[in-house]
């Protein structure tokens, strides 16, 4: 297994396929009365949340919490970040205080990466999002959510599946890992979006791109919504909210042009009634709250296995690794 | 006083020559047996396998004094100079205060000066405080003791296409030049890095050549207009190489340069996040690189000039967006030009000089600096090693700064000595310290 987890791509088949397994028999403790096991039992994980994602920073901290590791939440806003202190600084300080993984957030992409090959700390990496770049942990539940909708390969994979992500390609750090990891699990992806919210080079993406929602749907197994910021309306990416929800929202219409299996995902924060309608965001084959389920079932399986509790004992290493 | 006698240089590459430096200037040239003076050292060097160039000249340097001496100062600059094998660089206008003032830039003038390493010839700002809107006195400095030249807003673009025509309007009156900083303001808004493949893997916002080319392009209309001359600063996209060969197929008034950094690196190098390969404009396309090569060899591209550009090590050790923008160069330029021109067989040593030295000073209008090795003329000479290779250690430098992307790698070529005005700055591959003979005069 790799040491971190800073891109989607770091992921080969055996090892991608291997951490939505074990996330697949993590995901049997959440049902239990006593939600915890001990495998990361004296182990230290820090959460360093140089930006606000309450909903990730719990998922991880769930899934700590759920190996019994010591979970240290550090966030940027009230600590010596805001008083300028460098991310060099910070990650001297937690390795000071003997992080054995530390779950990074930042605004900055590739900070994560910073961190891991500046060696300013020991302890594993992960990448909780780094700016508009990638959110590999998201990808993997997004990955799991799928496997457990869709008929699946029998390698556990992806294979031939068709998947169709919509929206602010551009902008989102969720796409970039999704296109990496479902490539890797032999899943078919089209991406659908206004030009001006596709990046240069897209079309060297192992994808289809489209700017028609429409003709992007008969075929897709599963949907998956992007969150559109307001902000970008007023940065000419497109003229209006309206106009977008019209060309690119999933609306009760256009749900039902899809397979009746398929299944609609959306990594949240959702702006009901611009990307998706309420409607459909509560509808029975919207898997959107499974996916927060899901989310630290996966994070627990990359805990445990970065921070080697696939290991044959794990109390030797205990508070040393 | 020390007269040199140098023995069998290679001037230029043409030849192996000997050369008498006495009294500031080349006394003689050819075999040559210099008697010695009474109270006059005479200092014999072998300089056998060296080639001599004319001092190098830098149209764009930043030596950070005033205001962030912490990176860098006129005297260390000068030093990092002269180990480079310059004898005149330029200083560019954006430290704080902006030299936009004929005080600010007879301060940094002075300063070279005093230092004694090389000649710092003061760039002035365009407009007050680069804010772009109101031209400075570029007449006042173009007046003051350090004889402006050249103006330019450095770092930020002049982007009103009015204040544009204004200034290259203006400045004929005292034979200035507009060095431009192409760089369209609003298509780069948070740019991180080249646009293209890369940049979207990266999630990094996109620098795209067309905020390059555009300003490139509506500059040498202007230019042609007005009937003014234009400089176009670290050229970096075959795109801005092909308006550039346009513009002087129409007889435009125009020169450009291209930096070190961007002949030899390209953005493939951004992988690694690290910032030590931050700079503005970035590093671009290997199909870029090899267009700004082709236009230094065909002469569309005039110059190079380092864009050294010092930051202390917090701008740089940090996440890549936190990061400042920016290399250094002095001591690495003429290193990376072999490896990328002369040793690929694309430009002669006798161009290496025009390209380092005469046409630059001639672009700065600087009078005693990028001249012939000819007797009697000022002996401003670099003697290169063009057989030596050094790895590249960030840690042996003049600079007070240490982020240089070449770090690590093997280049070709040492200076082995620079005479500024008939004195060493630098002897034996190593700088001359304290200069023993007290300052430089001109």
């Amino acid at each position: 297994m790799i040491k971190n987890l800073l891109s989607a791509g770091d992921l080969d088949r055996t090892d991608a396929i291997r951490v939505l397994d074990t996330a697949e028999e993590l995901l049997g403790v959440a049902s239990r009365p006593i939600k915890k096991l001990p495998t990361l039992r004296g182990r230290t994980v820090v959460n360093l949340f140089f930006e606000d994602s309450t909903r990730t920073r719990i998922s991880f901290e769930a899934a700590a919490k759920r190996l019994s590791a010591d979970v240290i939440n550090f966030s940027a806003k009230g600590s010596s970040v805001s008083k300028g202190e460098s991310l060099k600084d910070t990650a001297l300080t937690l390795q000071a205080m003997g992080a054995d993984a530390v779950i990074i957030r930042h605004h900055s992409s590739g900070a994560p990466h910073r961190l891991a090959q500046a060696k300013w700390t020991k302890g594993a990496v992960i990448n909780a999002g780094d700016g508009t770049h990638e959110h590999p942990t998201q990808a993997l539940l997004d990955a799991f959510t799928m496997r457990r909708h869709l008929a699946q390969g029998g390698d556990g994979s992806l294979e031939g599946k068709n998947v169709t992500i919509v929206g602010d390609v551009l902008h989102s750090r969720v796409v970039r890992s999704n296109v990496l990891l479902l490539q890797t699990l032999g899943a078919n992806v089209t991406i659908v979006a206004p030009p001006t919210l596709l990046p240069v080079g897209v079309d060297r993406w192992p994808v289809t791109t489209s700017y028609d929602l429409d003709a992007s749907l008969e075929k897709a197994d599963a949907v998956m919504m992007l969150r559109v910021q307001a902000e970008r309306m007023n940065a000419s990416y497109f003229p209006s909210a309206r106009e977008y929800s019209r060309r690119y929202g999933l609306d009760t219409a256009r749900l039902n042009r899809l397979p009746d299996h398929a299944i609609v995902m959306h990594p949240g924060p959702m702006n009901r009634g611009m990307e998706i309608t309420a409607d459909v965001a509560d509808h029975v084959r919207s898997v959107i709250v499974e996916q927060v389920t899901n989310g630290v079932a996966v994070r627990m399986a990359v805990l445990y296995l970065l921070l080697g509790g696939a290991a044959d004992d794990t109390s030797t290493t205990e508070g040393n690794a | 006083m020390t007269d040199y006698l140098i023995l069998g240089a290679d001037v230029l590459g043409n030849g192996p020559t000997d050369l008498v430096l006495r009294d500031g200037v080349i006394a003689s040239l050819g075999a040559d047996t210099a008697a010695p003076r009474d109270g006059v050292e005479l200092v014999t060097i072998d300089a056998t396998g060296l080639v001599a160039l004319p001092g190098l000249v830098d149209l764009h340097t930043h030596v950070r004094e005033p205001g962030r001496e912490d990176a860098e100062t006129v005297l260390t600059g000068s030093q990092a100079a002269a180990r480079g094998g310059f004898t005149c660089v330029h200083a560019m206008a954006n430290t704080e205060p902006v030299a936009d003032t004929a005080g600010v830039v007879e301060q940094v003038w002075r300063l070279g000066r005093e230092g004694g390493y090389c000649d710092v010839q003061p760039v002035g700002a365009v407009t007050v405080g680069l804010q772009g809107t109101q031209l400075a006195e570029l007449g006042a400095m173009a007046d003051s003791a350090a004889g402006v030249k050249v103006f330019s807003d450095d770092g930020k673009c002049v982007s009103d296409a009015v204040v544009m025509r204004r200034a290259l309007e203006y400045v004929k009156a005292f034979d200035g030049v507009i060095a431009q900083h192409a760089q369209e303001p609003r298509l780069t808004e948070g740019a991180q890095m080249n646009e293209g493949p890369l940049s979207g893997e990266l999630g990094l916002t996109g620098w795209p050549a067309v905020a390059e080319e555009a300003i490139i392009a509506r500059d040498v209309l202007l230019a042609e207009h007005v009937g003014s001359r234009l400089h176009v600063c670290h050229l970096s996209t075959r795109g801005s190489v092909e308006i550039i060969r346009w513009a002087k197929s129409r007889g435009i008034d125009v020169t450009a340069e291209v930096t070190p950094h961007h002949l030899l690196l390209n953005d493939d190098l951004v992988r690694s996040y690290d910032p030590i390969y931050k700079v503005n404009p970035p590093l671009r396309s290997a199909d870029d690189v090899e267009a700004v090569r082709e236009g230094l060899a065909d002469g569309t591209i005039d110059i190079v000039a380092t864009d050294h550009a010092p930051h202390p090590m917090e701008d740089k050790e940090c996440e890549w967006s936190a990061a400042a923008f920016g290399m250094l160069g002095l001591e690495t330029a003429l290193s990376v030009v072999q490896q990328t021109m002369v040793d690929t067989g694309r430009l002669t040593w006798e161009q290496v000089a025009r390209a380092m030295s005469s046409k630059p000073a001639e672009i700065g209008r600087v009078a005693n600096q990028g001249r012939p090795i000819a007797v009697g003329e000022p002996a401003n000479i670099v003697l290169v090693d063009p057989s030596a290779t050094r790895t590249i250690d960030p840690r042996d430098t003049a600079s007070l700064s240490r982020n240089n992307p070449y770090a690590g790698l093997t280049l070709p070529g040492e200076v082995v000595a620079t005479f500024l005005r008939g004195r060493a700055t630098v002897r034996d591959r190593a700088l001359v310290t304290p200069l023993v003979e007290g300052q430089v005069t001109a």
